[in-house]
């Protein structure tokens, strides 16, 4: 996989292994001795910060299950049981609810930086597309894992996710039966979510791995966009990397742990420690927070099946990405108008979230139809023509260069030399 | 990264260390509540105490209680038990100590040990077999107490081990008598 590797066994046991299994010359050619520019900026930390949220996830998950009674006439209260009975089962309880929103929040820092560094042009590609296939895969993960607790949003959310499939002409009442496994939301389909919510970060990982060997291939990209061109512009992961990485993902557990020892629902919604009640509706539906721009789009179309289709395709645009985007400059730092866009789009993007959250009245629905055009505006029109139309800044001969040339090596414009990581806005 | 060992240890080398030792501290302690809430938790610990009241039980009557999902004998014993029980010597016993859990563990296996003060007929017993853990017959056996069909295990009218592969007598449980008949087990 990765060619780097200068690894020489010391040890007899090393030399053993490394015989019959290379693993360990796989291990440091891919994070301790690999090359990496050597000007990377703290929005590249979120991959490692990804990474730590996924294993615990993982680990929380498992140990929730020994308590965890996945049968709709028991899982409320053994949910309760975990609060109130269980060994520190408050606290497991609230580090993997409020890590779901964690996870969100990390892949979506780590995506739009993917966004405005041009992460997903060539030749990383397929690193993108495997990103957003772990993202829609996480999304999956999410939803199942919120039916769980049967509370009342738990099962009217799972019942609005799962009607969208009936919105599909001739076939769409069949595969709702056949999700539900029964004729709605039930037992069956509570059931199924729990083997499916266990099934899937194990996919995640899987996922994970390939996404990591795609840009190991490649390299990595850089806060520049401009290929390392000598050994110059990288420094070995190790201690570099492992140690920035190791400082921001200390923050951010301190920001995950603020939540979950001090607001610990905040995230969530109260209607949720209600019991389900197949028979009565909470007055305003929400799907948690990380799915509120993509449910603002759905109710901004009148159409049932418009909205369905809109929501999906909101989602699946981020595949096609690498081809959308026309420009030949990869960074945004070098990208005057496309560095405006992006924070255009960002703005939609919290809106569209915002919009979410209220109820489908007045003027949200409004605002959500300006947001939901230029959300696909920004993907159908604008990425395809600036490329073709911004003149973009001058680009330094390389990374060294942008990283040394702030004192007059390369152009450097006022608004912020090439590659200074904290200017970027 | 170069070491040098033979130079003086440097700053690094202490913020390495330093870093390492409160990073190994803060995983220990992320990772304790993983381990321990294994352990029983409230509802499990709740039911760590079986009350049972047994007003109803007349001689030579036995009945059977789920504590700690094992099963306890409770029985009634007939002065004929009683009597065979406190003839045996102790040097005829394949296992000399109590088992009782109201008593310290040296006590000897004595009619006396293997009941309640204030009421000799009452016996009260972990129903589980000491060899491998089948539940024993009651009132069956060559002496007259239990009988394991699993392995061939006699117990006498005391609950202890006479013959058979079973090393131990039957465990007796920690508990207390109220006035009114209510026997607490646990």
């Amino acid at each position: 996989m990765s060619g780097h590797s200068s690894y020489q066994p010391q040890s007899k046991f090393a030399k053993w292994l490394e015989a019959r299994l290379p693993i360990l010359s796989l291990a440091h050619g891919s994070f301790i001795a690999f090359p990496t520019p050597k000007n990377l900026n703290w929005w590249w930390t979120f991959g490692g910060i990804l990474a730590i949220c996924l294993v615990v996830q993982i680990a929380t998950g498992i140990v929730l299950v020994m308590h965890y009674t996945p049968h709709a006439d028991m899982a409320f209260d053994s949910v309760e049981g975990i609060m109130r009975d269980v060994n520190y089962g408050w606290l497991l309880r609230y580090m993997h609810a409020n890590g779901a929103s964690m996870f969100f929040i990390a892949v979506y820092v780590h995506m739009a930086r993917g966004l405005y560094y041009g992460s997903y042009k060539a030749p990383r590609e397929v690193s993108w597309i495997l990103g957003v296939i772990i993202y829609l895969l996480m999304m999956a993960t999410g939803f199942m894992g919120y039916v769980l607790p049967w509370g009342q949003m738990s099962f009217w959310g799972a019942t609005v996710i799962t009607n969208f499939f009936s919105a599909i002409p001739w076939v769409g009442d069949t595969i709702a039966t056949w999700l539900w496994g029964g004729f709605s939301v039930g037992n069956p389909t509570l059931q199924r979510f729990f083997s499916l919510h266990y099934l899937l970060p194990f996919m995640i990982a899987g996922v994970v791995i390939l996404h990591v060997w795609a840009f190991h291939t490649t390299g990595n990209n850089n806060p520049s966009g401009i290929e390392p061109k000598s050994d110059q512009d990288t420094v070995p992961f190790h201690p570099y990397y492992t140690m920035k990485d190791l400082l921001y993902i200390v923050f951010f557990l301190i920001f995950f742990a603020w939540f979950m020892f001090y607001i610990p629902n905040y995230l969530g919604h109260a209607d949720n420690y209600i019991e389900a009640n197949p028979l009565s509706t909470p007055a305003h539906i929400v799907p948690e927070w990380y799915y509120l721009p993509f449910y603002a789009i759905l109710r901004a179309i009148p159409s049932k099946l418009g909205g369905v289709i809109a929501m999906f395709a909101s989602i699946l645009i981020l595949f096609v990405v690498p081809w959308l985007d026309t420009s030949k400059v990869r960074s945004a730092t070098f990208r005057p108008l496309y560095k405006q866009f992006f924070w255009i789009f960002i703005a939609v993007v919290i809106g569209l979230g915002y919009l979410g959250s209220k109820p489908a009245e007045g003027i949200y629905v409004t605002l959500s139809r300006i947001g939901t055009f230029w959300y696909f505006f920004h993907f159908i029109v604008i990425l395809p023509l600036l490329g073709m139309l911004e003149k973009p800044k001058p680009l330094p001969a390389s990374i060294s260069e942008a990283v040394l040339g702030k004192k007059g090596g390369g152009s450097s414009p006022p608004s912020g030399s090439a590659a200074s990581p904290e200017n970027r806005g | 990264m170069a070491t040098n060992a033979t130079a003086e240890p440097t700053r690094r080398d202490f913020l390495y260390i330093a870093t390492g030792a409160v990073g190994a501290v803060g995983v220990a302690a992320a990772a304790w509540p993983f381990v321990y809430q294994m352990n029983p938790d409230a509802a499990a610990l709740a039911l760590s105490t079986t009350e049972v009241d047994i007003s109803s039980l007349e001689e030579g009557q036995s009945m059977t209680v789920n504590w700690r999902g094992k099963p306890v004998f409770i029985r009634y014993r007939t002065e004929e038990e009683i009597d065979e029980a406190k003839k045996v010597p102790l040097g005829e016993l394949k296992d000399i100590e109590a088992r009782n859990a109201n008593l310290p563990d040296s006590a000897e296996a004595t009619d006396d040990n293997r009941g309640i003060k204030g009421d000799e007929a009452l016996l009260v017993m972990i129903g589980v077999c000491t060899h491998l853990g089948c539940v024993p017959l009651g009132q069956k056996g060559d002496y007259g107490g239990w009988f394991c069909p699993c392995h061939g295990s006699h117990y006498d009218t005391a609950g202890r081990i006479r013959k058979g592969p079973a090393p131990e007598n039957l465990a007796i449980p920690q508990f207390t008598l109220s006035d009114k008949k209510i026997l607490k087990i646990g």
